[in-house]
């Protein structure tokens, strides 16, 4: 067993599924891959098992926070070192995985590094306009509060090591879960990096965020970013039923 | 000519009484049978069932919520009951979304350690064996 493993989140990737896990087994051999089926009503689970992947399947949809942490309570209980998430998509192109494990090895202070969209300006797939302007102010905000730059915080392309897993194991944000999960590593002193890297338009699925960045997902991230930099000695919401890991 | 109409009102007084005494009446029959059918839990039931209850004291005390009212300086007896059902419905809905909260984070935990251990499970089996997932999922 490799002490790599990449957390695929899947709801109805059905077109994408097997592709981005014949890429991340291609680009990052040396990643185990387990793929979180968040309660997909097609053929997901047995596409991703066919393609060689791990498969865990959620009972119903729990939302990509919750499918995501199952990954990492999965790494926590099987003792990975190293997580990467990967959407199940085809958003994040594997081939940036090395990279990503360059720089988390690079710099032994380094607990988290997420690819960024933002910080160079390539020619990947642009979001939309509204979207961009509602990125753009969460990463103000969270440079703000982490007093680190962060240029793409609802980037889900992400890669963290065993104290990150274990962080996440235990307590991780639901519905949309990318920006509160840096102020959450941030909270508890996790230092994280970006690299840049190249989106590219899903092949597959809808966004989770479907009414990109609509009013509610604003209010409702910037009520958890601010709460959760409120708390001063940051617990496991979730309580010792979360702990005993499978 | 006046007392005509304080008889009037006095009519319509009673009339009052006696729907609010037999909504709560039927408040509390009603309460009773979905407990009696497992559809509610008497934690939740004894609320509406002590709700009924102040209904009826209020319908047949007659002086009561008028001397609570003169009490808080309310001019209207029916504004104090207003004002009493208003925080008592927004204290329960808040409690509700607690409720609801709390019930949320323990399905997603019970909905992650099934999925773990169903992969787990699925893994030891060989897999010409029936999967327990499979007859389950029928």
């Amino acid at each position: 067993m490799n002490r790599h493993l990449a957390i695929v989140p899947a709801h109805n990737e059905l077109g994408a599924i097997a592709t981005t896990i014949a890429e991340i087994r291609a680009a990052a051999p040396d990643f185990d891959v387990l793929v979180i089926d968040d309660g997909s009503t097609d053929e997901t689970a047995a596409a991703a098992a066919s393609a060689g992947a791990r498969v865990v399947s959620l009972p119903f949809n729990l939302g990509v926070g919750a499918a995501v942490q199952c990954g990492y309570i999965y790494a926590r209980a099987h003792g990975y070192e190293i997580a990467v998430q990967v959407d199940g998509d085809g958003q994040h192109d594997p081939r940036d995985i090395p990279r990503l494990l360059e720089v988390m090895h690079g710099d032994p202070h380094t607990h988290l590094v997420t690819g960024s969209r933002f910080l160079e300006h390539g020619n990947g797939h642009r979001s939309t306009a509204s979207r961009r302007v509602g990125i753009a102010l969460f990463a103000r905000l969270v440079s703000a509060l982490t007093a680190q730059q962060v240029t793409d915080p609802t980037s889900g392309f992400r890669m963290t090591d065993r104290v990150g897993i274990e962080l996440f194991a235990r307590d991780y944000p639901s519905d949309y879960p990318e920006v509160e999960a840096i102020v959450l590593a941030h909270t508890y002193a996790l230092h994280t990096r970006e690299i840049a890297v190249q989106m590219r338009a899903r092949t597959s699925g809808r966004s989770k965020i479907s009414a990109s960045l609509s009013g509610y997902y604003l209010a409702k991230v910037l009520l958890a970013v601010l709460v959760s930099s409120l708390r001063s000695h940051p617990q496991g919401k979730a309580g010792p039923l979360s702990e005993a890991a499978p | 000519m006046i007392a005509v109409a304080a008889h009037a009102s006095q009519t319509t007084a009673t009339l009052q009484r006696v729907a609010v005494i037999a909504i709560a009446v039927l408040v509390f029959l009603f309460v009773f049978e979905l407990v009696r059918r497992r559809a509610l839990m008497e934690r939740y039931a004894l609320l509406w069932l002590f709700a009924a209850i102040v209904l009826v004291v209020l319908a047949l005390w007659q002086g009561l919520l008028t001397r609570i009212s003169s009490e808080l300086g309310i001019y209207t007896p029916v504004n104090a009951l207003f004002a009493a059902g208003f925080v008592f419905v927004v204290t329960l809905l808040l409690h509700f979304s607690l409720v609801i909260s709390r019930l949320s984070e323990q399905s997603k935990l019970l909905a992650q350690r099934l999925a773990l251990l169903d992969e787990r499970v699925s893994d030891e089996q060989p897999s010409d064996e029936p999967q327990p997932s499979a007859v389950s999922k029928r």
